[in-house]
């Protein structure tokens, strides 16, 4: 690939995308797949998420940044029904989906990882993958018993599964038992796993956290080649390289609020976001830091 | 002493009605705790229900047995249910302490004044295994099968026969269910519910599933007792049940299709040895400082003793899988 077509991927494409969406708190975009109203959550007196308007735009990459303590595992929570809001209203896909579970959220189309990696360990890592496939006969109590239906969905899966695990470097381990992975593997695993449900909309909590930097640009390949599959990616990072790197679009989260949104230049110089991530004693100097580490 | 004479009786505990009966239930457990992961303290609640199932229907309304059992089976639904509803969406611990009140509760109802009418009380329920008999056809109820002190009744061989079918035919239905793909969510709830719930499986009404089927089981084995013992009475379906139920489940090995059956036939051809053991030294002297009673006592502290060596040794239990257990959980 030439230098050229780099530049081309990157920030003139970048405008595109985003169809000239204003770079403030709470704007509109043209085609939002996730739109967020007034959703609040607070743990006794503590006001962890408190977002006015929140969009997200179809088939971009949108960064979720913000200081430690900001909200941004909380707000993923809330909106993927894994934790219950004091207020608020959300829609995926056009469709209001708050106060739904979980399980229904996922199968919506809007599929989450956790912060706290949770394989399954005690299970292999191709059976992780294949509780990811959607739709399974003989995942009903009754359709356990028709092996020959569920056989040929199986072998389909299985399929699909190894592809993914190829492409994650973790096919090797496939009978494994997830346990017995590293905590970068396990990161993977995570993701493989969600992207086996097929979703829309992707949402990774700090998938690059503990992966090794080699991985990490392997990652952010199959990132952004999920964005021009046409899914939309939101997620949660702090390493500052990675996040300007592959953004279309970047909010920022203080203290529960959306403090400030843009394009990777127009978070760079936005004091406020400078001056959230130095209010906050130990990230320190996060942002304007990022790149001697 | 005659050793031989101990080991043949503990033998035929080791295959007999009660182990056949308790592997049963622990089958049920096994559904629970070895997949699920739900933690079941009440298992003896589910064996209670279905026992008087059977006895209720049977002494009080004289119905078929058949109609018994169903009934049982009925109760234990709503057993399941009642406990699930509330506690299944919470984290584990709620079901634990749920279910081991509820058993125990559900013992001092059915022994209750109020319930006198149908239960008959602290003096339970008797003649419960005649029609039982009448289905026999295919042993000697005069005969004696075996050899030597190795030998059953014909009454005997046929509920052994009906018990170890059960045990088999639920053994078989939790491996085609197990080795399926909603094995698979299920064993991935008992892993890690939010993981199974990110994608997109309704941890709740499988825990639910789980829960009404191990119940079911263990219903069926209340039934079964009844049956075998003819008579019932509550006191009989105390805690200690329950308790016994986790030390073949985890002498066996939870998680494991035959690790409830494997574990059963240790533990009452344990319990046996002790107990004619005991009973040999006392008769030869050596044990002047204890009376008859006490050797139930010791008998119990050799049960701890036995879960404590099993810990330390062999976590996974008898045939329990090694490479399952040392992965590291967390
Ligand atoms: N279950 C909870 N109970 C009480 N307080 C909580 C709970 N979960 C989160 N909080 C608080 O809410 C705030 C936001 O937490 P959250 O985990 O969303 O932060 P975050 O932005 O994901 O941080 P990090 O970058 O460190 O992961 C924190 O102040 C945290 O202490
Ligand atoms: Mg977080």
């Amino acid at each position: 690939m030439s230098s050229d077509e780099m530049d081309a991927s990157g920030a003139g494409a970048v405008v595109d995308r985003m169809a000239g969406a204003v770079p403030e708190p709470g704007s509109a975009k043209s085609d939002p797949i996730l739109v967020a109203d007034g959703v609040r959550r607070s743990f006794g007196g503590l006001t962890a998420v408190d977002v006015g308007h929140l969009e997200v735009q179809r088939g971009t990459i949108t960064a979720l940044i913000g200081p430690n303590g900001a909200g941004k595992s909380t707000l993923f929570n809330l909106l993927t029904g894994f934790d219950r809001v004091d207020g608020g209203r959300w829609s995926f896909e056009g469709r209001s989906v708050n106060g739904r579970p979980g399980h229904r959220v996922a199968r919506a189309g809007m599929v989450r990882t956790f912060q706290l990696t949770k394989a399954l360990t005690r299970m292999t890592v191709l059976d992780n993958m294949l509780l990811g496939a959607q739709g399974q006969v003989g995942e009903r109590m009754a359709g356990a018993f028709l092996r020959p239906v569920w056989g040929r969905q199986e072998k389909a899966n299985t399929v699909r599964a190894m592809e993914l695990l190829e492409r994650f470097k973790l096919v090797d381990k496939r009978q494994d038992m997830a346990g017995s992975l590293s905590g970068g593997q396990r990161k993977l695993l995570e993701m493989a796993r969600a992207l086996m449900t097929d979703p829309s909309m992707i949402m990774l909590d700090e998938p690059m956290a503990g992966v090794n930097p080699a991985l990490v640009q392997s990652l952010l390949h199959h990132i952004t080649s999920l964005r021009d599959e046409g899914k939309t990616v939101l997620f949660v990072e702090h390493d500052m390289d990675v996040i300007m790197g592959i953004s279309d679009w970047i909010v920022v989260l203080a203290q529960g609020q959306v403090i400030a949104e843009g394009s990777p230049s127009d978070i760079r110089s936005n004091q406020q976001v400078i001056d959230a991530y130095l209010g906050v004693q130990e990230v320190g100097d996060e942002v304007r830091g990022s790149g001697d580490e | 002493m005659d050793i031989f004479l101990i080991l043949a009786e503990s033998a035929r505990s080791a295959v007999g009605p009660v182990a056949a009966i308790y592997a049963l239930a622990a089958i049920g457990l096994n559904m629970h705790f070895g997949y699920t992961g739900l933690l079941n303290f009440g298992q003896v609640g589910f064996m209670l229900v279905g026992a008087y199932g059977v006895g209720i229907s049977v002494a009080v309304f004289e119905l078929p047995l058949l109609v018994g059992f169903l009934v049982g089976l009925a109760c234990a639904v709503v057993l399941a249910l009642l406990l699930g509803i509330p506690t299944l969406r919470l984290r584990a611990d709620y079901l634990a302490i749920t279910t081991i009140a509820a058993a125990e509760v559900l013992r001092l109802v059915y022994r209750a004044g109020f319930a006198e009418p149908l239960t008959k009380g602290v003096y339970g329920l008797q003649n419960l295994s005649g029609e039982f008999r009448t289905w026999n056809v295919f042993f000697d109820p005069g005969e004696r099968y075996g050899f030597g002190a190795f030998s059953f009744s014909g009454n005997h061989m046929w509920l052994m026969a009906v018990t170890w079918g059960l045990v088999a035919l639920t053994a078989l239905l939790t491996w085609l269910l197990i080795h399926s793909p909603w094995g698979r969510v299920v064993r991935g709830i008992r892993e890690d519910e939010e993981a199974v719930r990110s994608l997109g499986k309704n941890a709740f009404a499988y825990k639910m599933q789980a829960l009404v089927l191990g119940g079911l089981i263990g219903a069926l084995a209340g039934s079964m007792m009844a049956v075998h013992q003819g008579a019932i009475q509550p006191d009989q379906f105390k805690p200690q049940v329950t308790f016994f139920l986790w030390v073949i489940l985890l002498l066996g090995g939870a998680g494991r299709v035959l690790g409830p059956i494997v574990g059963s036939m240790a533990f009452w051809f344990l319990m046996s040895f002790t107990d004619g053991f005991l009973r040999g030294l006392g008769r030869e002297g050596y044990l002047p400082f204890l009376s008859g009673p006490d050797y139930g006592a010791i008998q119990l502290a050799f049960v701890g003793v036995m879960l404590v060596l099993l810990i330390v040794f062999r976590p996974q239990g008898l045939i329990g899988d090694r490479k399952e257990m040392l992965v590291n959980v967390k």
